[in-house]
């Protein structure tokens, strides 16, 4: 296997940018008086989340609720991966009913974690709109699923990597492609 | 073998203190499930369970079946009196039926200690000890600990389990599972109804429960079964509450706050004082409740797929 290369898609001011980006689409997309939340999956969503909503209150002037949803029990792979022993905590803080709910995730792949939410977020409410806001479309779906919002789209192999940190819990901002990593 | 914890949840005794930890921190989220709107989620949808109860329960028996239903798995209920026990069948008999319906667990209660390892050693499926005999109760320890866990770290933390240690399956579950998590055990109660030699585990023992009082953290106080007094193990009900009944005036002398645990049912005014079980130090109901997430988590650890399929399904990334 050749050795893997590293790229770096994003650093710490082009994240903050792409992010600040985001925030703005998910504003344009969102009609006026409808109350926003933004949901996001554990694990780096919820970080992603938490930093939309503080750029979205800046921009708005309204505080914006968030959540965290952890779609592991929502997978439909138990049966070949077998159980995750951890399950991260989930919690939306508000009726979700009449609201535009905004999933928000770091990377979209194949697309069946948004599957996995679009289902369990339909065990909490009925939201008025569901919304998909991505930091990273690395292709490669399996499912026909797309974003609204895209942060940064890179065409990837199956056997890349993109890993995407956070300051809260890598102690950076930053969005690597590890090309041939993985397996084919 | 499958996933962490291997085909069957038998007892504690051979699990490690990681595989303990594992389930309980796998418990964790799934206290959050039972606080939903919709208490369902849908990790187990298609497998089968069957709930084998060979003795009485009420409270076990339900929290299996809010676990399993929770998990949106198919459940079925089988109790001894009504079924083909009656007829005569074994218990290996009915457990190979059950199997040719194509089942994937069996949660299995049973008046005699070694069924549950008994029957797991014969089936392809998946068992859930739900008691044995004097053996284990393994989901019961596990809730126990997951209750002391929710207020405050187990290492460290002084257990005395009060009562009728010898014929108490859940003592014995409560015992492994502690001292594996590095808590410091002893044991309470008529000599009569203490297993010999019980030191030996590295458990202390307290002749007189006031001592047993001044030493613990946590009270984990056990039913005593009216039975016994039939077969001469203590002089009367009436004398083992003056001895041994863990009574409000005896808590009111503790030299710090304790945690008061019973795996129910309470005979009130037996083993405790109505003033204890209803009072603040009381964690009883939060047993009953953690008891739901803890089976849940069991059951989503064992119902792990195909681990051969795993490390090729590693590579495809989850997203």
């Amino acid at each position: 296997m050749p050795p893997s290369e590293r790229q770096l898609l994003l650093d710490e001011r082009a994240f903050a940018r792409t992010l600040h980006r985001m925030a703005l689409d998910i504003l344009r997309q969102t009609p006026d008086p409808v109350p926003l939340v933004l949901v996001g999956i554990q694990r780096r969503g919820v970080e992603l989340a938490v930093r939309l909503a503080a750029l979205l209150a800046k921009e708005t002037g309204a505080e914006v609720p968030r959540g965290a949803l952890d779609i592991t029990l929502y997978r439909d792979d138990l049966e070949v991966v077998g159980p995750r022993p951890l399950v991260g905590p989930t919690h939306l803080p508000v009726d979700l009913d009449g609201r535009v709910a905004w999933i928000v995730d770091d990377v979209l792949f194949t697309g069946r974690t948004v599957r996995a939410a679009l289902d369990e977020l339909a065990d909490f409410g009925r939201p008025a709109r569901i919304g998909l806001a991505v930091l990273v479309d690395r292709g490669g779906r399996e499912l026909p699923v797309q974003a609204d919002v895209v942060g940064e789209r890179v065409p990837t192999s199956p056997g890349d990597k993109v890993e995407v940190f956070v300051k809260e819990l890598d102690g950076r901002d930053a969005v690597e492609v590890v090309r041939g990593g993985g397996r084919p | 073998m499958s996933g962490a914890l291997g085909k069957d949840l038998l007892g504690l005794e051979h699990l490690s203190g990681d595989q303990i930890r594992l389930i309980l921190d796998t418990a964790e989220p799934f206290k959050e499930v039972s606080e939903r709107a919709i208490k369902k989620v849908p990790a187990l949808r298609g497998k089968t369970i069957v709930n084998l109860f060979f003795e009485a329960s009420t409270r076990t028996r339900i929290s299996f079946e809010f676990a399993e239903k929770r998990l949106s798995a198919d459940t079925v209920n089988v109790a001894a009196s009504g079924s083909s026990v009656v007829k005569g069948e074994t218990l290996v008999d009915t457990a190979r039926n059950l199997e040719a319906m194509r089942i994937d667990m069996v949660v299995m209660r049973h008046g005699s200690s070694g069924a549950a390892k008994f029957l797991a050693d014969r089936i392809v499926s998946s068992v859930i000890n739900a008691g044995d005999g004097k053996h284990e109760h393994p989901t019961q320890g596990l809730l126990d600990l997951l209750t002391i866990r929710d207020h405050r770290p187990i290492a460290g933390t002084k257990v005395c389990i009060v009562g009728d240690v010898l014929h108490s399956r859940v003592a014995r579950s409560n015992i492994w599972g502690l001292l594996k998590l590095g808590a410091e055990v002893a044991v309470c109660g008529p000599a009569s109804l203490l297993p010999l030699g019980i030191e030996a585990l590295g458990v202390q023992v307290f002749r007189r429960v006031e001592e047993a009082i001044a030493w613990a953290d946590v009270i984990n106080v056990l039913r005593l079964q009216l039975e016994r007094m039939q077969t001469g193990y203590i002089p009367s009900v009436r004398e083992y509450y003056r001895v041994f009944g863990v009574t409000m005036e005896r808590l009111e002398r503790a030299p710090r706050d304790l945690l008061i645990m019973h795996p129910g049912p309470m005979n009130r005014g037996v083993e405790i004082d109505s003033r204890v079980a209803d009072g603040p130090h009381s964690v009883i109901l939060n047993q009953v409740t953690n008891g739901v997430a803890v089976r849940m988590a069991v059951l989503y650890l064992l119902a792990g797929g195909k681990p051969e399929l795993a490390e090729a399904a590693k590579g495809a990334s989850d997203r």
